[in-house]
């Protein structure tokens, strides 16, 4: 195996004509030939600079036009202005609460951090809760109510309601249906279940597809009840993860992401666990294995089993390995069982959503069989109110709907329009119910099909409850009032009773009186009383921590149901490689990891957030193995074209699966097994928003309810079509100079000093400017890659902090992406299973900075603490900068990015920084904003910044801990011990750039027995 | 052929090159004086208020302190404007039926705001902070001018950079003792100089001229 990283395949591939054609540096100016040769092309040029030049002369004369300062009438005891507050809030995802804090300026949200009293946030957060600012002022939700078009006040819906339950009185509720997503929120359920008494023949169905479907079933088959399994991977010495992304998505994952991110500090050899992942599409979760094995989803269920039974689960077959699966994993079946059995109690196995009930349960037994239950793995109560099976509750409804015995029916959020399987036919069902009601954010594809759209107040406008993935209760607070009226679904559900105008707030604060958690301090009312004032003050308490103490459920006992291991699931056939028009290939469809099921699909920053592994911006694609790619093509020639700042420009491929067709762009991806690719959901969508219309195509349109998750015998053609995808992975390429350094864990505690082989140190000395003394702070950064798991969550809390602007996908296209902090992805190994490793590279902060030195007005200057200042008011715009950065860190705004115009989008800026405007370079800054803050505090106390008083953007944001900023001049801050440490190592420290921000070298735990 | 010039040309040209050199000066200290005159800077320029609210009646005349209604002076960036209920206080009784405090009661009737034309406006990309400077000796007037001699309030300062980098070089020229902060009658004594290197030596004051201190 060769030991050079890697980020692309043609870069593996080592074609000279790529090499060329990444060395462009500006393709798109030259279409054909070079502009600058051509002496009427160049005059133009020239006239047009002057032009351009006299013209900006000429718009820097402006006055500064006069403000108003508009003081409170009665000012709020608590609001200081200037001084942020924060409030604790709790966001809820299929179902599943994470706690944030939420910074306020004046009254108007503008960050979202994890709480780190909130067990499924522990600090960190996702990029959905980082996201979740621009979603709130995002001017394309939906802003009034309407019925059949028609804007509406909210008293007549109220009427609609009461004279439609009217009718439904004597019936008993027989035509009510209510639609809801996964729900945890007590409040919710308890309105539902009343609503419910009051109507017999009601029905609540749920449908949720970023829900967990498969790890609720596979649990009602091992145990044969809903129960769920929640992991502690602070405990697991060895974890086996089959198909799971545990790291980034699902229930808890910011905790899981912490958790299993202390246990691989190579500080600590004897504490770091080992990850065995066995997936399809390469995740986050795969790529921190220190053993992957790639393999097709439905292939995975076979070599579970074969792994269950050396595990010792009793009743496991071990069917016979295809010659397929065998090719990769005959050591696995081995070694994997060996290492978990070697670690009985602090092994874990985990299984993911896509795949099937029994794999889940393969998983329950396999657990059980290894004595972690009670240890790595307890069971508890389900999170969700009502655990049903969801997909047969939809059916259900669809059927009812075409039989005609639905009246009513209330969508409580979800768009069910587009993310129903393709054959239920929903769509055409909805049309036979009398009266549609549709509460969302968005107008989107099922507002359209229903009679009422009820614009949906945004959880920072709401008050409700959620419960987080370990039961713990905690209130959603607003901080905002609704800005478009929204109204959320306690109101909508209060609607349909006897007092419809009753408020959310008064809905759950009610529930929590006649409701007490565990050990609360006060009495339950009588109902029609007025709540005692004990009540009041655990609430304030509940809101203040953000967490309901005593309502995270007790560990119980489960018993395994020994029958549910044995049959194995239906449709293990291989597909035949080959037949008439096209190529047989198996596709899993999976939640795209920027917005998810297509809900957040009108939010800029996760539309323009480099997915992780493929890099890939503003589109979905057709995910192959490089293998599978040249197959369907038919030929092995680049897609990529267009240089440093370029394009993929990929083969659109149509995908046939039982007569439904979608067409999208084929695109290779490094450790993807062969034979089957993966899509992504939540894309192609035609209706819910500017940026949610248009981009990708609507892969559910082959998901139909018999293979939800993968489907098998897909037919893949060639169109002969091309398609452009904004692909960042081959942008800021640093010519291969070994910026990831990785070693074993064995090369590590034989020699800590491996991982600098071949480093070269040059003196001190070599620098034309005198040395520069840092007496008071020194501000410093270390980035663990052993501990980065790729999730994105720095890179959009960064674009949150700074203002950072959307530019679109043709401005991706051009690699003008503003992103302050990126995450490099670089492989070592073969394409088919290559190690994985992320970086995510923010602006070095270097003593000698090799931008500073080419300015040449003085824009980009050091400060005394080390900090590499951008001053925006200052700079002209050479772009000589970011021309002499070595790391490619400098963004330069080449249009007017920002919207300066839309009203809803002025509030979420953090007014704590510039806002940028055109020919203008940026670059981050180690948020300068909050190291100031920070000191100013210190120096009124007379005292100095503590260690960890100051968090940057990216470090608070990240769930692993990766990143860490301090002071270098205290040698006891944590960035200074981390500095000192034998895997801290400088990127391109050769150039005696001197960076201030280091990177601690990846470690992997490898199994001898599997090799590397 | 006749000579196109006259001898007097050459002087004329020598004059002109001569002279050149003093009028592009000319031009530009014209140019320099105009940028740092209140023509651009709007120093000492009094502004139209919705409420001819006087700081010398208040300030000199009632001898009411800063705090009173910049309470957030100490604390935040932004030294605050009171809110309506702050002049409501008094207003409620003295004055009462004043007409010149009509938008005062308006204000505090309907709820609206009061709207006061900003005085002190630095470019939006400046991040200049209250408290910090009071907590390190810098007193109000010492930007603010004799605000007890505004009858209406006007900008000392030119507030341009080069007004800002002065102090930041060379603090101690202006800082005072931390319990004069706030008296508008506070006059620098003879020894200036010398007690500010004591007070930049005990408070800690820092000569902070790196760009990220105020831009960021």
């Amino acid at each position: 195996m060769t030991n050079a990283f890697w980020r692309t395949l043609d870069e593996l591939g080592a074609d000279p004509a790529f090499a060329e054609k990444v060395h462009r540096e500006f393709p798109s100016l030259l279409p054909d030939g070079d502009i600058m040769a051509d002496p009427v092309a160049r005059r133009t040029f020239l006239k047009l600079m002057g032009a351009s030049l006299a013209l900006a002369g000429a718009t820097a004369c402006t006055r500064q036009p006069a403000e108003k300062i508009v003081p409170y009438v009665r000012q709020p005891e608590d609001i200081v202005p200037g001084r942020p507050l924060f409030y604790a809030t709790t966001m809820a995802l299929g179902g599943v609460a994470t706690g944030l804090l939420v910074e306020s300026h004046e009254g108007r949200p503008t960050k979202a951090e994890g709480n780190p009293l909130h067990p499924s946030s522990a600090g960190g957060t996702d990029v959905f809760a980082q996201a979740a600012i621009l979603s709130l002022y995002d001017p394309d939700r939906s802003q009034t109510l309407t019925n059949v078009g028609e804007i509406r006040p909210w008293s007549a819906f109220l009427g609609a309601m009461r004279a439609a339950v009217t009718a439904q009185q004597s019936l008993r509720g027989a035509g009510i249906r209510i639609l809801t997503e996964s729900v945890s929120s007590p409040t919710l359920a308890a309105q539902i279940r009343d609503l419910l008494t009051r109507f017999p023949d009601a029905k609540w169905h749920q449908w949720d597809p970023a829900s967990r479907e498969n790890a609720r079933l596979g649990a009602r088959l091992a145990f044969g009840e809903f129960v769920d399994a929640q992991y502690r991977f602070d405990r697991a010495d060895v974890v086996l993860a089959l198909d799971t992304d545990f790291l980034t998505c699902g229930p808890g994952s910011a905790g899981h992401a912490r958790a299993f991110a202390a246990r691989r500090r190579p500080d600590e050899p004897d504490r770091m666990n080992r990850l065995y992942a066995i997936e399809s599409m390469p995740t986050p979760t795969g790529s921190r294995a220190d053993h992957r094995l790639p393999i097709r989803p439905s292939l995975i269920e076979p070599l579970v089993r074969s792994i269950a039974q050396r595990v010792g689960v009793a009743g496991a077959v071990a069917p016979p390995l295809s010659s397929e699966t065998a090719a990769g994993a005959d050591k696995w079946v081995e070694a994997v069982p060996k290492d978990l059995l070697a670690h009985r109690g602090t092994s874990l196995v985990i299984a993911g959503d896509g795949q099937p009930p029994a794999v889940h349960a393969l998983a329950h037994a396999m657990n059980q069989a290894l004595g972690n239950v009670g240890s790595t793995v307890v069971y508890t109560d389900p999170v969700e109110a009502a655990p049903i099976e969801q997909l047969q509750s939809l059916k259900d409804l669809v059927a009812d709907m075409n039989a005609g015995t639905v009246n009513l029916l209330l969508i409580l959020g979800g768009n069910p329009a587009y993310t129903a399987p393709a054959d239920l036919g929903f769509a055409s069902a909805l049309d036979k119910v009398a009266l549609r009601v549709h509460l969302s954010l968005y107008d989107d594809e099922t507002s359209a099909l229903c009679h009422w759209q009820i614009p949906e107040a945004h959880f920072l406008e709401s008050w409700s409850d959620a419960r987080g993935h370990d039961g713990t209760a905690s209130i959603i607070q607003p901080l905002i009032a609704p800005l478009y009226g929204g109204k959320t679904a306690h109101e909508v559900l209060a609607a349909l009773g006897d007092r419809p105008e009753r408020s959310s707030h008064d809905i759950v604060r009610d529930y929590w009186a006649q409701n007490p958690p565990q050990g609360a301090s006060f009495a339950r009312p009588q109902p029609g009383k007025p709540l005692p004032p004990e009540f009041d003050q655990a609430w304030q308490r509940w809101l203040h921590d953000g967490v309901i103490p005593n309502t995270a459920f007790a560990p119980r006992t489960v018993t395994l149901n020994s029958g549910s291991i044995a049959a194995p699931s239906t449709g293990q056939t291989r597909p035949s490689t080959s037949s008439g028009g096209g190529t047989k290939i198996e596709v899993a469809f999976r939640n795209d990891p920027s917005i998810l099921d297509g809900r957040f699909a009108n939010n800029g920053w996760l539309q323009e957030l480099p997915k992780p592994i493929t890099r890939l911006t503003w589109d979905n694609a057709i995910f192959v193995s490089p293998a599978t790619a040249e197959r369907i093509r038919g030929s092995n020639s680049p897609a990529f074209t267009g240089g440093e700042h370029g394009q993929i420009v990929s083969d659109v491929v149509e995908l046939r699966y039982q007569g439904r067709t979608v067409r999208g762009a084929i695109f290779p991806v490094a450790g993807h097994p062969d034979q089957c690719a993966t899509v992504h959901l939540g894309y192609g969508r035609t209706r819910g928003g500017r940026l949610a219309t248009g981009a990708g195509f609507n892969a559910s349109a082959i998901r139909t309810s018999s293979a939800l998750w993968f489907a098998d015998d897909v037919e893949a053609a060639r169109t002969g079509d091309r398609y452009s995808l904004a692909c960042t992975q081959y942008h800021h390429l640093m010519e291969g100079r070994s910026p990831v350094r990785a070693v074993t864990r064995e090369e590590f505690s034989r020699d800590p000093k491996s991982i600098h082989e071949g480093d070269e140190t040059p003196p001190r000395t070599i620098s034309l400017l005198p040395e520069y003394r840092y007496d008071g702070y020194k501000w410093g950064m270390a980035i663990d890659v052993n501990a980065c798991i790729g999730c994105n969550a720095c890179v959009v809390g960064c674009q949150a902090e700074n203002n950072i602007p959307v530019v679109g996908k043709e401005q991706v296209l051009r690699g003008r992406e503003m992103h302050w902090i990126r995450i490099d992805t670089y492989y070592r190994g073969a394409a088919e299973r290559p190690e994985t490793y992320f970086q995510p590279v923010p602006c070095m902060q270097c003593e000698n900075a090799p931008c500073e030195v080419v300015c040449p007005v003085g824009a980009t200057v050091h400060s005394h603490e080390g900090l590499n200042d951008m001053v925006y008011n200052r700079c002209v715009g050479t772009r000589y900068c970011s021309n002499n950065c070595p790391y490619k860190v400098r963004r330069f705004n080449f249009l007017l990015y920002q919207d300066w115009d839309t009203p809803a989008l002025k509030l979420g800026r953090n007014p704590d920084v510039t806002v940028r405007s055109r020919g203008v370079m940026e670059k981050c800054t180690y948020c300068v904003q909050r190291i100031n803050a920070a000191k100013i505090e210190s120096e009124k106390d007379d005292r100095r910044v503590r260690d960890g008083e100051i968090v940057t953007a990216c470090q608070q944001a990240c769930p692993a801990d990766a990143i860490v900023f301090g002071d270098l001049n205290d040698p006891n801050s944590r960035v200074a011990k981390l500095q000192a440490g034998a895997r801290n190592y400088a990127l391109l420290g050769e150039l005696n750039t001197r960076p201030r921000t280091t990177y601690l070298a990846a470690v992997r735990n490898v199994n001898p027995e599997l090799g590397e | 052929m006749s000579q196109i010039f006259h001898r007097s040309a050459n002087t004329l040209s020598r004059v002109s090159i001569f002279g050149a050199v003093f009028i592009i000066a000319g031009l530009l200290a014209v140019i320099v004086e105009v940028n740092r005159s209140p023509w651009v800077t709007d120093a000492h320029v009094a502004r139209e208020q919705p409420i001819q609210f006087s700081h010398e009646r208040h300030v000199a005349g009632n001898g009411i302190d800063c705090r009173y209604c910049h309470t957030a002076v100490e604390s935040s960036s932004f030294a605050g404007v009171p809110p309506t209920k702050t002049c409501m206080n008094c207003h409620a009784q003295i004055f009462a039926n004043s007409p010149f405090l009509e938008p005062v009661r308006a204000s505090f009737r309907t709820g609206q705001s009061i709207e006061w034309t900003r005085v002190h406006d630095l470019p939006d990309f400046v991040y200049f902070n209250h408290s910090i400077h009071v907590r390190k000796g810098v007193g109000c007037t010492t930007c603010h001018g004799q605000v007890d001699r505004m009858p209406l309030m006007w900008q000392e300062a030119s507030l341009q950079m080069e007004w800002c980098l002065d102090c930041h070089r060379n603090p101690e020229r202006y800082v005072r003792p931390r319990d004069a902060v706030f008296r508008v009658d506070y006059a620098p004594p003879a020894n200036q100089l010398e007690l500010g290197r004591r007070l930049v030596a005990d408070y800690q004051i820092q000569k902070l001229t790196s760009c990220s201190t105020c831009h960021r």
